[in-house]
């Protein structure tokens, strides 16, 4: 308990801590670092580089989606705002840069649709193509608008009206820097609440295990989208202040140099830190400003930086602000878990509660026999090339029902579950899900209606904490499968807090909750992963050998535990332990070589001789070599 | 309107300058299918190649010789990378590979620009490759039909070596399934050395051939790069096949649409790759289902 009451105090006194440091940062800036060389001018480009880094870092380092042609964006409001102010079409600068940035945006759109129909490599490699085309784009079918290889000179600085002053901004004075400071912290505080939010949390869920954040019922898709749409605003944005900055347009904010700078200071800065891409550009910029300047080394500074660059990414992948946040939290994490070493019993899960059945064995059979179908197939196959994994299956559950699927390895029973699940779509036959057909509608589809599965092999959000990996399924359940709560503070959201500590109790893992899954124990991550597939309240729970692996204590409390999630449920469970199977099924379908074998009460299957030859392996005997 | 001749002319044009594409992309598919890893230093290594030849062609005057160096230079240059760095990488995630190998090119460029400084050289067309050929419809320079041979021969001993050896049944294997190729017991790790060193050695043998056309400087592999990942962005995922008809397509966008319009012709080029993406995002041979 005072655990958690300090964290919440902690939470509250921190809110706006960072945001706080970075001001100040800021605010001091202009009175330190021109001491080793830097200058007003270098500094307001460090803050455009910043902001067009906040927009990459929720792409790449929260999101996971490295892209290798945001200059096109940078671009495209740059040349926009630029050409407006140019041409006198928009006098107010901050109405041509929202022009510009609301340009650059829908730019991002189109290219987001094209280029995450892919992922990993692909996607790299498609936004590079698209950012290339977007530089010839720009150099010649376009060149009476943006000046081609000239770019467009003449972008007039803005004055600003502040009631109480009238500020001429000007090129390498301070108020220059000033201006885009206000306008980075800005953009930081922004893209900081973004991070917090529910949005935010379903962004690194994809970062960490895109295939699982879409089998918790989030629209994947969608948020990948919208992220993209954002860098590329906060693209544009910057892109925009570049011509004002310069009086001038350059063409090169369009190149594959734009985009890699981009790329590398916000992995040397550390990525997924937002602070990171400032910190990267200005090494990036010091090396090229300040160490030019000096003989012998001044060509060399960008071998440096690309050797600098590897060694980084080779060993110290986090960059520089991502290891310091490491090394902060290991101190912090060693400095709390000192007393907690003496712990004597390993966390267990769940204790014994009176609300526990005393006899499940009393509801078993009867109450279900007459309750609706709320899971059937009809005819199910499924054909991978040659291999018939699943052949013409008819299955039904009733509601309320503990089913067993029981089978030899390779007796279809997963894939038989992915269809299920919606991972696989089937080669033929049907899925009704209370009644209604479900075929091929998809993990997301499938789990907000109100099914969802434990893994066989676990599919947790390997870097996230306990309590973060559960937020993700209890953020769809409450939210559905996309909402643009960007700006709400999940920390506030009380009712998805609760509903996750609820699930950390019942399995067990509350002492851990706030520790990442790498340092849990077999059976905890194991717990960890049923907690995942019941945090979004399913109807229908689908266990894929959920005892798997598991120590003697282990597997009877997970037992128990399933005793437990049966009231009001519906389970259906793979499993390979027998005993297991006859405790907790009141039905049990064998499946054997992709084909419904048997079904029955345990009874029935213990005694069916066709199911004793498949387990001994004396169906057919020539099959077996 | 242009006419037959010109078409014909610009037809073989793409021709040429697609071979020498699907050349490049051959070498850069073959590392992508066989070890998972998106080389972004490929163009640094056509670069490098192309330096190399520049430099032996200076020093000796063959062009034999100088084709035989720099392929066998960027060949131990590969190996070196592969055995370094790249064997660092298989078990991290493709975007850490292709931030290594991004890092590395700059590294490489920076390097020779070092060596060379950046300003152009022109590499001598070798003497029997001077003068012209009339082939009818158009006059061609010698040396670049006798490239265009080159090239051909290249790509098919590549194709022998792919489907006719020991090595390139496992190569194509790796493509299909690596994993089952580790767990066949396949001596994986030299399998991949010497599939990066060959990947690579393509992409410097095309550098020193193209060095005599074009001019040699160190950001010369950049737009060969982004052009490279089109080609297996069309042809498909480590598909040879693929590289090929890929590499001759997008020859034939670029020289084709430059007939119409110049400005157009590389903006047509990423816009048939938009093409394919949306209507076979897999490539014209790559497998449904990989990514």
């Amino acid at each position: 308990m005072s655990l958690f009451s300090r964290r919440g105090l902690s939470l509250l006194r921190g809110g706006w801590r960072i945001e706080f440091a970075v001001a100040v940062s800021l605010l001091l800036a202009p009175y330190i670092l021109p001491w080793i060389g830097f200058n007003a001018d270098t500094m307001a480009r460090i803050m455009i580089w910043g902001l067009f880094g906040l927009g990459f870092d929720l792409l790449f380092g929260y999101t996971g989606l490295l892209s290798f042609g945001q200059a096109a964006f940078f671009g495209v409001g740059g040349f926009v705002s630029a050409y407006l102010l140019v041409n006198g079409l928009v006098p107010n600068v901050f109405a041509a840069l929202l022009i510009g940035t609301l340009l650059a945006a829908v730019y991002g759109a189109l290219i987001g649709l094209l280029a995450l129909r892919r992922v990993g490599i692909y996607f790299a490699m498609i936004t590079l193509a698209f950012g290339e085309m977007s530089f010839f784009l720009e150099n010649s079918p376009l060149s009476a608008f943006t000046g081609g290889e000239n770019g467009l000179p003449g972008v007039p600085t803005p004055v600003l009206h502040l009631g109480f002053a009238t500020i001429a901004l000007k090129s390498g004075q301070w108020n220059m820097y000033g201006f885009m400071a206000v306008l980075f912290l800005i953009g930081f505080v922004i893209a900081r609440r973004i991070v917090k939010s529910p949005f935010g949390a379903v962004l690194l869920a994809i970062r960490e295990n895109t295939s699982r954040a879409r089998a918790c019922g989030h629209s994947v898709q969608k948020y990948k989208l919208t992220i993209f749409i954002v860098a590329a605003a906060y693209g544009g944005f910057a892109g925009g202040l570049l011509g004002i900055l310069q009086a001038y347009m350059p063409p090169d904010a369009f190149t594959l140099q734009t985009s890699g700078q981009l790329v590398m200071q916000t992995v040397i800065g550390g990525s997924g830190t937002l602070i990171g891409p400032l910190v990267g550009a200005t090494i990036w910029l010091y090396l090229r400003e300040v160490l030019q300047h000096i003989p012998d080394i001044g060509a060399l500074w960008k071998l440096i930086l690309g050797a600098v660059f590897v060694i980084l990414v080779t060993v110290f992948r986090r960059g520089i602000c991502g290891e310091i946040l490491r090394w902060g939290q290991r101190r912090e994490a060693l400095a709390t878990n000192s007393p907690g070493a003496t712990e004597v019993d390993p966390p267990r899960a769940r204790s014994r509660s009176p609300r526990e059945p005393a006899t499940p064995e009393a509801s078993r059979g009867s109450a279900t026999d007459d309750a609706p179908v709320i899971l059937e197939t009809r005819g199910l196959s499924k054909h991978f090339g040659g291999v018939h994994a699943v052949t013409e299956v008819n299955f039904s559950v009733r509601s309320g029902e503990v089913r067993a699927l029981i089978g030899p390895n390779g007796a279809g029973k997963s894939t038989f579950f992915k269809m299920l699940t919606g991972e696989h779509i089937p080669t033929a036959g049907e899925i009704y899900f209370r009644g209604d057909q479900i075929t091929a509608q998809g993990p997301t589809a499938v789990s907000q209606l109100g099914m969802s599965k434990s893994y066989q092999i676990n599919q947790l959000f390997a870097s996230l904490t306990v309590r973060q990996n559960l937020t993700i399924p209890v953020l769809a359940r409450q939210r559905g499968p996309f909402r643009l709560d960007m700006l709400r503070r999940l920390d506030r959201w009380g009712a998805v807090n609760r509903k996750v500590e609820e699930i950390m109790q019942l399995m067990g893992l509350a002492e851990r909750a706030d520790q990442p899954t790498s340092v849990l124990a077999y059976g905890e991550k194991r717990r960890l992963e049923i907690g995942l597939a019941l945090a979004m309240e399913p109807e229908v729970l689908l266990l894929d050998e959920p005892l798997a692996g598991m120590s003697p204590s282990e597997r009877a409390d997970t037992i128990a535990l399933l005793q437990e999630l049966r009231i009001g449920r519906t389970l259906v469970v793979v499993e390979h332990d027998m005993d297991a199977v006859f405790e907790l099924a009141e039905h049990i379908t064998v499946f054997y070589e992709g084909e419904k074998l048997a079904e029955g009460t345990p009874e029935d299957i213990k005694g069916n001789s066709q199911v004793q030859d498949a387990y001994l392996g004396g169906m057919d005997e020539d099959e077996l070599a | 309107m242009p006419n037959l001749s010109l078409f014909l002319a610009q037809l073989f044009n793409g021709l040429a300058l697609g071979t020498l594409l699907a050349l490049i992309s051959t070498g850069l598919t073959i590392i992508l299918g066989t070890l998972g890893v998106l080389n972004f230093a490929h163009g640094a290594l056509f670069m490098v190649g192309a330096y190399v030849g520049y430099t032996v062609m200076q020093a000796t005057h063959s062009f034999v010789l100088a084709v035989a160096c720099g392929a066998l230079f960027v060949l131990v240059l590969g190996v070196v990378i592969e055995r370094g760095l790249i064997r660092l990488y298989y078990e991290r995630p493709p975007e850490d590979q292709i931030l290594m190998t991004f890092g590395l090119s700059i590294v490489i460029v920076e390097t020779v620009r070092l060596i060379f400084t950046g300003i152009s050289q022109r590499m001598a067309v070798p003497d029997w490759g001077s003068g012209i050929f009339n082939l009818g419809f158009m006059i061609y320079p010698k040396y670049r039909l006798i490239v265009m041979i080159i090239v051909v021969v290249t790509l098919l001993v590549l194709y022998l070596v792919l489907y006719r050896t020991r090595l390139g049944l496992v190569v194509r294997a790796g493509i299909e399934d690596q994993r089952i190729v580790g767990m066949l017991g396949l001596n994986v790790q030299r399998t991949f050395m010497v599939v990066f060193g060959l990947g690579a050695m393509a992409a410097g043998y095309a550098g020193v051939i193209d060095a005599p056309i074009v001019s040699v400087t160190p950001d010369m592999g950049q737009t060969v790069l982004v052009e490279s990942f089109v080609v297996v962005v069309i042809g498909g995922l480590g598909s040879f096949p693929g590289a090929i008809l890929g590499g001759v397509i997008a020859g034939e966008i670029i020289s084709l649409t430059s007939m119409f319009n110049p400005a157009y012709s590389q903006v047509m080029l990423y816009f048939v790759m938009a093409l394919v993406l949306v209507l076979r995002p897999q490539g014209l041979f790559g497998q449904e289902g990989r990514e």
